[in-house]
């Protein structure tokens, strides 16, 4: 019995370690509620419906930066034949989502997907200094 | 259906065909976008940079203070660097300096070389970036052979004074340079720094339409290119 003390802090090591990803979750907010993006009130619909969006909205930004950039195509209608004006921060952040962080960030963070985008777009809510930028304005 | 090998090979000429003759219509009466710059006029007005400072809004474009990691869409060069062994030295034009940019080239050496196609001219002759494919080689800056493309060293948003929201910002690891302001010319606006000088020093305009200002203006006045001699065709005219 002498290694006693040992003995349970191994255990007690152990118990902490197995555990660790459950701690590490709850600390970061992930629950089985899920991620619970806050959706823009004076909009029913997305560009694309719900389903769609939200199993394609990467290929959809893809297609818009490509016929931007590339194609100098910078009208996209939609299925429902709606007209938008592509931009990441001009139509989808200031038309409705308002900012990145209660919409974009949530179910990112939640599944861990880290993203490039905001490297260089600007996210028109967080405020500039916030994004990097040498003033705040 | 059934198809013999002969319909087959018919239709796939003529769809190729079909694809290039609209790549040539395209070519012919689209529009072809170039500047000219007048030197006299640029002169006008000492130390004037505003068309600089009103691309840099426009662009996101940083000031970097260390001459090495400084970033350029638009700036002033000596005469005798920006059209080196145009003018003798008794010439008067060469005493003023000269604003240089990318010159848009019609055959140009950074397209050839980007490995990713970041890098690629539009059917409108501009010589476009995408920065999502840019890798950072700098192959492209070597090409150049007017040091229109800059690099960042690193994160160029601590040195944008006042941010554009509407435009993106680039990032460490890509290169930039003039886009002739084409999210401007979409909209049917004037290029920032065209609309900025004041002494209206500097036309845009549609190469392709003889009655264009642009066209007037190569058409009466004497005008010469940077390094002519290297073929790269550029689309930036000294008015001299």
């Amino acid at each position: 019995m002498r290694d006693r003390p040992i003995i349970f802090t191994g255990l007690a090591l152990f118990l902490v370690l197995v555990t660790f990803p459950a701690w590490h979750n709850l600390s970061a907010g992930v629950t089985t509620r899920g991620p619970n993006p806050v959706l823009p009130r004076d909009q029913k619909q997305c560009i694309e419906p719900t389903a769609f969006m939200k199993t394609s909205h990467m290929q959809l930004l893809m297609n818009w930066r490509d016929a931007v950039v590339r194609q100098n195509l910078r009208q996209f209608t939609a299925s429902d034949g709606k007209h938008y004006n592509i931009g990441l921060t001009n139509t989808c952040l200031k038309q409705c989502h308002g900012g990145k962080a209660d919409f974009c960030d949530r179910c990112h963070n939640y599944s861990a997907v880290s993203l490039t985008c905001w490297n260089c777009h600007v996210d028109s809510q967080k405020g500039f200094a916030n994004q990097g930028f040498r003033s705040a304005l | 259906m059934t198809i013999s090998r002969q319909t087959f090979l018919r239709l796939s000429g003529l769809s190729l065909a079909a694809v290039a003759f609209r790549r040539i219509a395209r070519a012919v009466t689209g529009p072809k976008w170039g500047m000219a710059i007048d030197l006299a006029k640029c002169a006008g007005q000492d130390n004037c940079t505003q068309c600089a400072a009103a691309c840099r809004q426009a662009h996101n474009v940083p000031q970097i203070p260390d001459s090495r990691h400084e970033i350029h869409w638009i700036w002033k060069e000596p005469f005798n660097r920006a059209l080196p062994n145009q003018a003798d030295e008794y010439s008067t034009i060469s005493s003023a300096p000269v604003m240089v940019m990318c010159n848009h080239c019609e055959h140009p050496p950074c397209v050839r070389v980007c490995p990713t196609q970041a890098t690629f001219q539009r059917e409108d002759g501009i010589v476009a970036m995408d920065y999502h494919r840019c890798i950072g080689c700098r192959y492209c800056m070597a090409a150049c052979p007017y040091g229109s493309r800059s690099f960042n060293w690193q994160d160029p948003r601590p040195y944008i004074a006042s941010p554009n929201p509407d435009f993106p910002t680039r990032t460490k690891g890509v290169v930039e340079k003039c886009n002739f302001c084409s999210e401007r010319i979409s909209t049917g606006r004037l290029p920032a720094c065209v609309e900025a000088c004041p002494e209206k020093a500097l036309t845009f305009g549609n190469l392709n339409d003889p009655n264009s200002a642009i066209r007037q203006l190569l058409g009466s006045r004497r005008h010469i290119r940077r390094k002519p001699e290297l073929g790269t065709g550029p689309k930036v005219f000294y008015i001299v």
